[in-house]
């Protein structure tokens, strides 16, 4: 029952949500680019090397950084939009 | 001054600068002693847990082993970095607002199950364990390095330091002791890395200059660099060699196993709202990324220094000379590493020449005869002293070199302190308060800490004396054994309330199991050298070597306890409740009273 009832229940179903859509993009951006879709990437280049190369090296560190700001960012709000924060 | 007296002056003064520290906030209760009575701001602790986090692996040793291999070793960066997103979105704010003092706590209660929160204390254990092998590893060179001799005294003297270091101070001592830590070894690690970027790319950022252009010849860097390493018959630099299954695995070990690590999540316990610890991971990262996003630089930049300073008249030239080697300014830092025991080079064919390069390609093999070389003759370089060693293969000026030894220094100290307390902290807390002798006073619980601290240093110098890997990869198999243990648990004891004790205990043991098994098959029996049965060259299934195998055991873990929990009696409400309650922010406060 109780099962049901975390499944209705708005403020986690958005936080739900908004990890997945996160966790897509941490996964594309680190194993995707970084590693497995480095061959299709191939083409564009950076400073002597390719974009794949950036993003193992640095772009997937750079975009992990905005993933958790933005995600404390929209918690906090979600929070607030269904009363749930902090005294 | 000469070069010894300044490393001394340096890592005197740093080390003069934490033990005041300490002393300053010597934590006075058991709950100062784990948690610093939550009164941490976010921004502090996310720069203590920086300095927590970045242990000898990432200063000593990571930019070694990313020079030496190229991009196959950019797991290291993005598993490292990655693993704080998982920390951040699926446990640091839930794990704050369940408001006890240790991960065992929490799966105890959330598993209501005191063999649940035993069995999480032997994962914790074994993982910090191995964890500080990696780390005593680290003390020993940079020990043996700055005293000049050779790195297993350097190990027995630093394992004193970091005992008598870590006993002293609780959480709170250490947790300003490690914002006085993280800017020392972040200004260490930067400004070498400044100096060098501007010296090839004229670019003062490192980053940057990485994907610049390299000055002298006018190419970019890195189309430099790989021009060099294959004249030289190695895997180019920017190319991918190893298996993509492998380092898929690995990176994901790396991450999971970051964000399932004891010593980091108990960070998160010490923020003082649910909110702040959601910031708190983002401010840890931004602290961490800072040296990761100048650690490849380092990596590449030593890399072209080092063919530079063998080849000084160009791969196709004559190398350098022996006669060089002894008396050239430049190359006095060859003579220093060699009392360490971690460099070394032999005129294998009396042409008082040592020819640099690899001696395994065949087209290097035939150059080889046609020229009369006969072998590599750079006979030994440690990647761990790659870091250590870099400002002065640049030649830099000694008080950057003294810098960069009491920056690793302080690296490796701040996790050592760290993982013992959380040793500490599983010992007394869970097991022997939590389930043998409940009605402990505090005193003797403080007492049981700090004899805990020293059994884990006496384990970890003894297994350090004959480590598993370079000091970043003994860190990468605890990561691997944290990965399989204790983050399936944390996840699923949050995101799911279907998953009870029998299959969480199963889960956990399940994976701790295959991992320690795969990594013993492979490293040899609790790391005894010569009693393993596979090598990671030719590892057991297939391309997974045994530092990527933690991505499997926590898939075994999630499954076990997923099929376990199916067949076996549902979750309790009250449990359920709990689980409902710590997914929501409201009412933390209350929730923070101890044990």
């Amino acid at each position: 029952m109780s099962q049901n009832q975390q499944e209705q229940n708005p403020y986690w179903q958005a936080n739900i949500r908004l990890i997945t859509i996160s966790l897509v993009i941490w996964a594309i951006v680190s194993f995707g680019f970084g590693i497995i879709l480095r061959p299709l990437l191939s083409g564009i280049a950076v400073g002597g090397t390719d974009l794949g190369f950036w993003f193992a090296q640095q772009g997937s560190i750079l975009v992990f950084l905005v993933l958790i700001f933005f995600y404390a960012w929209r918690m906090n709000g979600l929070d607030r939009k269904y009363g749930v924060e902090e005294e | 001054m000469d070069q010894f007296t300044l490393n001394l002056l340096f890592v005197g003064g740093s080390f003069a600068l934490y033990i005041g520290i300490a002393i300053w906030a010597r934590a006075g209760s058991t709950s100062e002693f784990y948690a610093a009575g939550r009164g941490v701001h976010p921004v502090t602790n996310g720069m203590a847990t920086a300095a927590d986090w970045m242990s000898a692996a990432s200063f000593i040793s990571m930019a070694g082993l990313i020079a030496f291999t190229g991009y196959d070793n950019s797991s290291f960066l993005m598993g490292w970095t990655g693993g704080y997103v998982l920390l951040a979105l699926l446990l640091a704010p839930y794990l704050r607002k369940f408001g006890k003092f240790t991960v065992s706590e929490f799966i105890g209660d959330r598993f209501y199950s005191p063999t649940a929160r035993l069995v999480a204390v032997i994962c914790l254990l074994i993982a910090s364990i191995t964890y500080v092998i990696g780390q005593m590893q680290g003390v020993g060179i940079a020990f043996g390095r700055f005293l000049e001799i050779d790195a297993t005294t350097g190990l027995l003297i630093g394992s004193c330091v970091v005992f008598a270091y870590a006993v002293f101070g609780g959480m709170k001592g250490v947790t300003y002791t490690q914002v006085a830590q993280y800017c020392v070894l972040i200004t260490a690690y930067t400004i070498p890395a400044v100096f060098i970027s501007l010296q090839l790319t004229g670019n003062p950022i490192p980053a940057l200059g990485l994907f610049g252009e390299h000055t002298s010849s006018g190419e970019p860097l890195l189309a430099k660099l790989d021009q060099i390493v294959r004249d030289l018959g190695f895997a180019e630099y920017t190319a991918a060699h190893g298996s993509t299954i492998n380092m898929v695995l690995f990176t994901l070990s790396l991450m999971i196993g970051t964000a399932g690590l004891p010593h980091v999540i108990m960070r998160f316990f010490t923020v003082p709202r649910v909110s702040d610890a959601r910031w708190s991971a983002g401010w840890t990262l931004v602290f961490i990324a800072l040296l990761y996003l100048t650690a490849p630089a380092v990596g590449a930049m030593a890399r072209l220094n080092i063919s530079e300073l063998m080849w000084p008249n160009g791969t196709d030239g004559a190398a350098v000379s022996v006669e060089q080697i002894e008396n050239d300014p430049q190359y006095a830092w060859m003579a220093t590493w060699q009392k360490t025991g971690l460099l070394d080079w032999e005129d294998k064919n009396g042409d008082g020449m040592i020819q640099y390069y690899n001696d395994a390609n065949a087209d290097l093999q035939a150059k080889a005869a046609e020229n009369g070389w006969q072998g590599n003759e750079l006979t030994n370089f440690n990647r761990d002293i790659l870091v250590l060693a870099n400002p002065e293969i640049a030649s830099l000026p000694g008080w950057v070199i003294g810098l960069v030894a009491a920056g690793g220094l302080a690296a490796a100290l701040s996790t050592a302190a760290g993982l013992l307390l959380a040793i500490s902290s599983a010992v007394s807390h869970d097991l022997l308060k939590g389930q043998l002798t409940p009605n402990m006073s505090e005193k003797s619980e403080l007492l049981a800490a700090r004899i805990s601290m020293a059994a884990a240093i006496v384990v970890a110098v003894l297994l350090g004396l004959n480590p598993p890997g370079f000091a970043a990869q003994t860190v990468a198999l605890a990561f691997g054994l944290a990965a399989a243990s204790i983050f399936p648990a944390l996840m699923m004891g949050i995101f799911s309330t279907r998953i009870n004790n029998t299959g969480a205990v199963a889960g956990m043991l399940a994976g701790l199991v295959v991992t320690l098994l795969y990594i013993f098959l492979h490293k040899g029996w609790f790391f005894i050298p010569d009693t393993n049965m596979f090598t990671d060259a030719d590892p057991l299934l297939g391309p997974i070597k045994s530092t990527s195998f933690g991505a499997i055991g926590a898939a075994v873990n999630f499954a076990v306890a997923y099929f376990v929990s199916g067949a076996t009696k549902e979750t309790p409400q009250e449990i359920v409740e709990l689980v409902e309650s710590v997914r929501v922010p409201r009412g933390a406060g209350a929730a923070a009273a101890g044990h």
